[in-house]
């Protein structure tokens, strides 16, 4: 897994598909609002793109641009950056944690309306984490493999 | 061994059937889980909201402790793939184990 796959077929029509998943993971996300869908469930879209992309090029070299670390870093802005960030915020502005009628001192809209883009930015939040989580166990399990146990 | 563990499977699947019995039945509006909180979430979302999917604004709003833990448990099972395999990756490079 560790090599690139020379396969024509394989490597152009997951080159034509990688993007459609992203975007498709990204309507997910943006469109759990009004539809079955949300963070968990883009994120994990997400992670299964670029996991067929580590599949497709082998993992050496995209361990480079996907480090470990990176993903870690990333995945924790995403539940204590974001999430709880949003959450700290309306206390700041006095109200509960994580009650996003808050967001309305910065947000150009009433409390109510606040509340609906509030969701918005913790569900993203969630997509991090889980698109980071999701990469970070697949790379660590190839480290393993690579280790021979 | 395996002859209990068959007779502890049969008596659970009798609990359990007798269990089944005192379900409300299926679909039945009057059933406890659905005249307690879910009125209200369901007449109230879109004016508390704005949001159409009342799932949305449970997961998100009105149980939103619930999912900010939830994420936690995902990236603390991050956090313990890193210390497990990360860790085990250094001790077989230095040659201790």
């Amino acid at each position: 897994m560790e090599e690139k796959w020379e396969d024509l077929i394989i490597e152009t029509v997951s080159r034509i598909l990688i993007p459609f998943i992203q975007i498709y993971a990204l309507y997910v996300l943006a469109h759990g609002h009004s539809s079955p869908g949300g963070g968990f469930q883009g994120g994990c879209i997400f992670a299964a793109s670029l996991i067929l992309l580590f599949l497709l090029y082998g993992s050496k070299g995209l361990e480079t641009n996907f480090p470990p670390r990176f993903l870690f870093i990333l995945s924790a802005f995403g539940v204590g950056g974001l999430f709880a960030g949003v959450g700290a915020f309306c206390i700041v502005f006095g109200k509960n944690f994580l009650d996003y009628a808050a967001l309305s001192t910065i947000l150009p809209h009433g409390p109510i309306k606040a509340r609906y883009y509030g969701m918005a930015m913790v569900e993203t939040g969630v997509q991090f984490t889980v698109m980071c989580v999701m990469v970070l166990i697949f790379l660590k399990l190839l480290q393993e493999e690579r280790i021979g146990v | 061994m395996r002859k209990w563990g068959v007779v502890g499977a049969l008596l659970s699947f009798l609990a359990l059937g007798q269990a089944v019995k005192d379900f409300p039945a299926f679909g039945d509006p009057q059933q406890p889980a659905s005249v307690h909180v879910v009125p209200r979430y369901v007449e109230k979302t879109i004016e508390e909201t704005k949001v159409p999917n009342t799932i949305t604004s449970i997961l998100a709003d009105y149980r939103g402790y619930d999912t900010n833990y939830e994420t936690v448990v995902i990236f603390t099972a991050g956090l313990s793939v890193m210390m497990i395999l990360g860790g085990a990756l250094r001790w077989r490079k230095n040659g201790k184990t």
